[in-house]
């Protein structure tokens, strides 16, 4: 595993694909983009080209406000491999403004504050590949 | 309901639970070959006697194709559904439908694996790495006790569940493991130990997690012509449900269970209702898959978990619901990090009697057994079987 991330956490690269690398390549620009079903409305996560509400497979990307609250959290204290070194830290679900519950981590703040509830904002935390991990702040 | 049943079509002839916890010496398919003979032995057949076999994620190379071969098997069906550790009562649901379909006679389902001495099992971390889902989960130190506890955290936020309801799940399993010479812990714990042990991922204790063992289980299925040529106890096979529940498109809801769909399944197959359940056998991965497993399965009301498992009510003999009997993934045996197949295989030993004298349910007529694959956190394969004593 490389250097940890401005945060002091690992900053693992993902694998983007077809279906997602402009998901990817709008995080190495400090945006979150989001697809957006052409059908229904409805806004897909984790992101690719298909609705799993109603089957299409139009789907409009559009910029989303990277608001939030979380909707689950826990201080991992005991992990083994790459990420030991990095306990404890906040492994959460973040309840997006647009509807979408995310998997993150929250950062630049005290893991034992984070609670349920709480307001959050995106930060994009670059790996070395280019693409930055959506993870969140304190609002 | 489906205008042809399995109920009772296809009965549990055979079970085996390896003895061992760590198995070093063992290969992975010894291993599958040691609980295959076991199971069959119980039954009364032999490897000749198989024409259906079923393997999972922990089956090494090809799965059932390559453990056919290693076993010599002469199989007409096979099936290699993988829904984690749930996917032995999966099984048991194909098999029962392939039995009463009449296309199975016998068949042999196998778990096998060494994640205590043998480092990661087989599944595929490749396999795993090219999901869709992997660069949006795997990127923020997701662990299994780290995705439960986010399950748990959200319980306690809407229901009020405290970390000493879930200990004292861990207190009855440990009140059953006393009795069990293979459990891997034997020590009787109390509310107190539970929730002074090391926190891994809150609000989850160590001993809020399961165990982490070698070994294997097996099951062998059968008609009710082959069951009738045995000279053994055979149990039929009530009510099956199977449901996956998941993300679904970023909604995730972490306050329930793939149980809410597969126990009404399974119920409504089997023509009982929960208070008709004389014993339950959980899947036990952590303390809260039990609570939110119980509340899902319609045992209590939702939210009520906590307080339902509070004051021994899963205890045997005396509590209200006894279960996992032979100390359950927490303290007996989590083989292959997979705790489907021996839900199954208490749960037969308490139908016929044959659960430890210290713990043995009176009359058991009716047990249920559930398994939880995946992560509570995510996607899960949920399994829900209902066996009798008898018809």
């Amino acid at each position: 595993m490389s250097e940890p991330g401005q945060f002091g956490l690992p900053v693992p690269p993902p694998n983007p694909n077809l279906e997602t690398q402009r998901f990817w390549d709008a995080t190495a620009e400090g945006r979150l983009e989001l697809p957006r079903c052409d059908s229904c409305g409805h806004v897909v996560w984790y992101p690719r080209e298909r609705c799993d509400q109603c089957g299409s497979t139009s789907v409009t990307w559009f910029e989303a406000s990277g608001r939030g609250t979380v909707y689950s959290c826990t201080v991992t204290r005991r992990i083994p491999g790459s990420w030991r070194k990095a306990a404890p830290f906040v492994l959460a679900y973040v309840e997006l403004e647009e509807g979408p519950r995310v998997l993150t981590n929250i950062v630049g703040c005290d893991p034992e504050t984070v609670h349920i509830g709480q307001a959050v904002q995106a930060v994009f935390d670059p790996t070395p590949d280019g693409p930055a991990l959506l993870r969140f702040t304190p609002a | 309901m489906p205008s042809v049943t399995i109920r009772g079509k296809a009965l549990i002839a055979g079970v085996y639970e390896h003895p061992g916890r760590e198995l070093p010496d063992r290969t992975l398919p010894q291993i599958h070959a040691e609980v295959a003979a076991g199971a069959l032995a119980d039954a009364g057949l032999s490897l000749a006697d198989v024409d259906a076999y079923y393997s999972a994620g922990d089956a090494p190379g090809f799965g059932a194709l390559s453990m056919v071969e290693y076993l010599g098997l002469d199989c007409s069906y096979i099936d290699d559904t993988e829904t984690g550790g749930s996917a032995y009562l999966v099984h048991v649901q194909h098999a029962a439908a392939a039995i009463a379909a009449g296309q199975v006679n016998v068949a042999l389902i196998t778990l096998a694996g060494k994640p205590r001495t043998g480092g990661a099992g087989p599944g595929g971390s490749a396999r795993f790495s090219s999901a869709p889902e992997a660069s949006f989960e795997n990127q923020f130190g997701m662990s299994v006790p780290g995705g439960y506890a986010l399950a748990a955290a959200r319980h306690m936020h809407e229901f009020g569940t405290t970390s000493e309801q879930l200990a004292e799940v861990k207190v009855a399993a440990s009140t059953h493991a006393q009795h069990n010479p293979h459990a891997f812990l034997q020590d009787v714990v109390t509310v107190e130990e539970v929730v002074s042990s090391p926190m891994i991922s809150d609000p989850l204790h160590r001993l809020d997690c399961c165990v982490i063992t070698d070994g294997g289980g097996a099951l062998v299925l059968v008609s009710e012509a082959v069951a009738a040529s045995l000279d053994r106890h055979c149990v039929p096979v009530l009510g099956t449900g199977t449901a996956i529940k998941h993300t679904s498109g970023g909604r995730t809801d972490l306050t329930h269970t793939g149980a809410t769909r597969s126990g009404p399944l399974a119920f409504a197959e089997a023509g009982v209702t929960p208070a008709d359940i004389d014993y339950v056998s959980i899947y036990d991965s952590f303390t809260i898959t039990v609570v939110m497993t119980l509340e899902d399965l319609g045992f209590c009301a939702k939210g009520d978990g906590g307080r339902f498992v509070s004051d021994g009510a899963l205890q045997s003999p005396g509590g209200v619901l006894p279960f996992n009997t032979d100390g359950g993934g927490l303290c007996n045996n989590h083989p292959a990090n997979r705790g489907g197949m021996t839900k199954v295989v208490e749960a037969v030993r308490q139908l016929r009697g044959e659960a430890h004298a210290a713990v043995q349910v009176p009359d058991c007529e009716l047990a249920l057994a559930h398994g939880t694959g995946g992560s509570l956190a995510t996607r899960m394969g949920s399994a829900t079987l209902v066996m009798g004593r008898s018809l």
